[in-house]
C-alpha cells in the first residue's frame, strides 16, 4: 500500500464517522460508558491497594506518652517493652520529630492546618513506636503494654493504639471490588463492541452496492476494508480520549477536595504516578475494541 | 483469449443455467451473445469475470484459469477485464472523473498517471467537459460513457458488456455502439450480450446464440435471428 492510498483510506474512514452521525455518537458513547466504568474500578483498586499496603506497613503499636514523663521513666519503659519476646523493635519519636513527620506527611495541605504550632505549643505527644515480629500478635502485645503501664504509679502511658484487622478487611474489599469490576467491565466492553460492529454494519449495508462496484473494477478486500477499519479505530480513539479526559479531570478534582485525610491517614495516589500508563492503556483498549468491531462486521460482506 | 471447455453451471436452487458450453473467443474479436431471457447469457458473462464459478468445466481468460482461481486473486483478474452493465453501476457520490479514476486508484497508480489517463479516456468517450459532474447530473447515455471510460481506463484485454444499450434510446444506443466499435478497433476484445435486433443486424459481428444453456448457433457476421 502506498502512502497516498493510506491517506485515501484515512480520509474515507474519517468521512464515514461523520456520515453515520448518530450511529457514531452511539458507538462513541458506549465506549465512553464502558471504559469510564473500567477506569473508575481501576482507580478504586489502585487506591485501596495502596491504602492496604500503607496499612500493612503500619502494623505497629503507637504508645503515646503522657506529657511530663521524664527521660529516665521513658527509658525504663522502653527497655521493658523491648524485653518482650514478641517485640522486634522499639523506636522513640519525640514530640518535635513527631510534628515534623506529620508536617511532611500532610505536605502543602498541612501548612494551614499546622500553622502556629511551635515547639512550645506542639500538640503531638512523645511516642514509642513498637514493631512486632508477627503482625498477628499486635493485639496481645498492646495488652501487655497496657498491663505494664498499670505497674507504674505515675501511669506514664497516655494511650496504646494499633490497627489490627484493618488490613484483612481491606484486602477483602479490594478483592470484591476487583471481581465486581471484572464482570461489569466485561459486560460493558462486549456491549461497546456490539454497538460498534452494528454501526459499521449499517454503513456497510448502505454501501453494499458500492462495495460490489469496487470489487468489479478490481479492488482488493484490503482496499475495501481499510476505510472501515479506520472508521472503527477512530470511533474507539475518540471515545477513549474523551473517557481519559473525563476520568482524569474527575480524579484531579477528587484529589484536590480530599487532600490528606488525617484521621484515616489516607491520601489518593497522585495522578502523575500512574496517569500516562493508565491513559495509554485505556486508549489502546478503546482503539482495539473499535478495530474488533469493524473487522467482525465487514468479514461476511467481503465474500464473493 | 477466452476459452470455455464443457462448462456447466447449476445454481444452488437447481436451475441449470449452462449445460456443456464450449467456445473460443480470440483476441480482438467482437462477439454478440444473443438468446431469449433466461437462456444463460448473463451466467455466461458472469463466469468470464468470475462473479460465478462453473460447476464443471474449464474457463480461461487471458491466461488465467478462472474456475480454479483463489478468491484472493480475483481482483487482479478483474483488472484485466472491463465490465459494462445495463444499469451503469457508477459510484453515486463520485464525479465522472472520480469514477473513472477509481479504477486506477484501486491499482495504486501514481497520481500523475491517473490524471493523464483519465483525461485521455474521458476525451475518447466525449465527456471531457463534463468530468466534474455527478452521475445524477448526467443523461443515461452520458452515464454509460462514463462506465465505458472506467472499463477501458486500465487497458483491459477484454470488455464484458451485459446489455449496455438496454436502458438507452435508439440514437444514444448507436453512439455507444460506435464507441465500443472504436475500442474494439484499438485492440480490445468485446463480448456483448444484447437484445437489440437492429444493432446486431446492422453492425455485423460474430453472433453466439444461447438457448436453454447451450450454444445453438455460432456464426461470423451473423444475424440476430429472433423476432423480439
Amino acid at each position: 500500500m502506498t502512502f497516498r492510498t493510506f491517506l485515501r483510506h484515512l480520509r474515507e474512514g474519517t468521512k464515514n464517522v461523520f456520515r453515520n452521525g448518530w450511529m457514531s455518537v452511539a458507538s462513541i458513547t458506549s465506549i465512553i460508558v464502558s471504559l469510564f466504568i473500567l477506569g473508575v474500578f481501576v482507580l478504586l483498586v489502585l487506591n485501596v491497594n495502596s491504602f492496604a499496603d500503607e496499612a500493612d506497613s503500619q502494623v505497629q503499636i503507637s504508645v503515646f506518652l503522657n506529657t511530663g514523663v521524664d527521660d529516665a521513666m521513658r527509658q525504663q519503659l522502653e527497655t521493658a517493652i523491648r524485653e518482650m519476646p514478641e517485640v522486634s523493635k522499639v523506636t522513640f519519636v519525640d514530640k518535635a520529630q513527631g510534628l515534623k513527620d506529620l508536617r511532611q506527611k500532610l505536605g502543602k495541605d498541612g501548612d494551614d492546618l499546622l500553622e502556629g504550632y511551635t515547639a512550645e505549643t506542639n500538640p503531638i505527644p512523645d511516642t514509642l513506636k513498637v514493631e512486632v515480629i508477627e503482625s498477628t500478635t499486635v493485639g496481645f502485645v498492646a495488652g501487655k503494654i497496657e498491663d505494664l503501664n498499670k505497674q507504674y504509679e505515675s501511669k506514664p502511658v497516655y494511650k496504646v493504639r494499633y490497627g489490627k484487622g484493618t488490613v484483612e478487611k481491606l484486602f477483602q474489599v479490594t478483592r470484591m471490588i476487583r471481581n465486581v469490576g471484572f464482570v461489569f467491565v466485561g459486560g460493558l466492553g462486549l456491549m461497546a463492541m456490539f454497538l460498534i460492529s452494528n454501526t459499521i454494519r449499517v454503513t456497510i449495508l448502505a454501501r453494499r452496492r458500492e462495495i460490489g462496484i469496487m470489487k468489479l473494477v478490481g479492488a482488493t478486500n484490503y482496499f475495501i476494508r481499510w476505510p472501515f477499519f479506520i472508521e472503527g479505530s477512530l470511533i474507539g480513539l475518540i471515545g477513549s480520549v474523551i473517557t481519559v479526559g473525563l476520568l482524569f479531570a474527575g480524579y484531579r478534582g477528587l484529589e484536590q477536595s480530599i487532600g490528606y485525610d488525617v484521621t484515616l491517614n489516607f491520601r489518593l495516589v497522585p495522578l502523575q504516578n500512574f496517569g500516562i500508563p493508565m491513559g495509554g492503556l485505556l486508549i489502546l483498549l478503546g482503539v482495539l475494541i473499535g478495530m474488533w468491531g469493524s473487522t467482525v462486521s465487514i468479514r461476511k460482506f467481503l465474500k464473493v | 483469449m477466452i476459452e470455455m471447455q464443457d462448462v456447466w453451471k447449476t445454481y444452488p436452487n437447481g436451475a441449470h443455467a449452462l449445460q456443456g458450453i464450449s467456445v473460443k473467443i480470440d483476441r480482438n474479436e467482437f462477439v454478440y451473445i444473443v438468446g431469449p431471457s433466461g437462456a444463460g447469457k448473463s451466467t455466461f458473462m458472469k463466469l468470464i469475470y468470475r462473479e460465478e464459478v462453473p460447476t464443471k468445466g474449464q474457463i480461461s481468460v487471458s491466461g488465467f484459469n478462472i474456475g480454479k482461481l483463489k478468491p484472493r486473486k480475483i481482483p487482479y483478474v478483474r483488472r484485466n477485464i472491463g465490465v459494462i452493465f445495463q444499469d451503469f453501476r457508477l459510484l453515486p457520490k463520485l464525479t465522472a472523473y472520480e469514477n473513472v479514476a477509481f479504477a486506477l486508484e484501486v491499482i495504486e497508480a501514481p497520481k500523475k498517471i491517473i490524471r493523464k489517463r483519465v483525461t485521455e479516456v474521458l476525451d475518447l468517450v466525449g465527456l471531457k467537459n463534463k468530468a466534474g459532474r455527478l452521475p445524477a447530473q448526467l443523461s443515461g447515455g452520458e452515464q454509460q460513457r462514463v462506465a465505458i471510460a472506467r472499463a477501458i481506463v486500465n487497458n483491459p484485454t477484454v470488455i464484458i458488456a451485459d446489455e449496455p444499450t438496454g436502458n438507452l434510446d435508439p440514437e444514444t444506443s448507436w453512439e455507444i455502439m460506435q464507441l465500443l466499435d472504436e475500442i474494439n478497433f484499438r485492440g480490445t476484445t468485446i463480448v456483448m450480450a444484447t437484445h437489440n435486433k437492429d444493432i446486431v443486424n446492422t453492425m455485423r459481428k460474430r453472433v453466439i446464440a444461447i438457448e436453454q444453456g447451450t450454444i445453438v448457433r455460432d456464426q461470423p457476421r451473423g444475424e440476430y435471428g429472433y423476432d423480439f
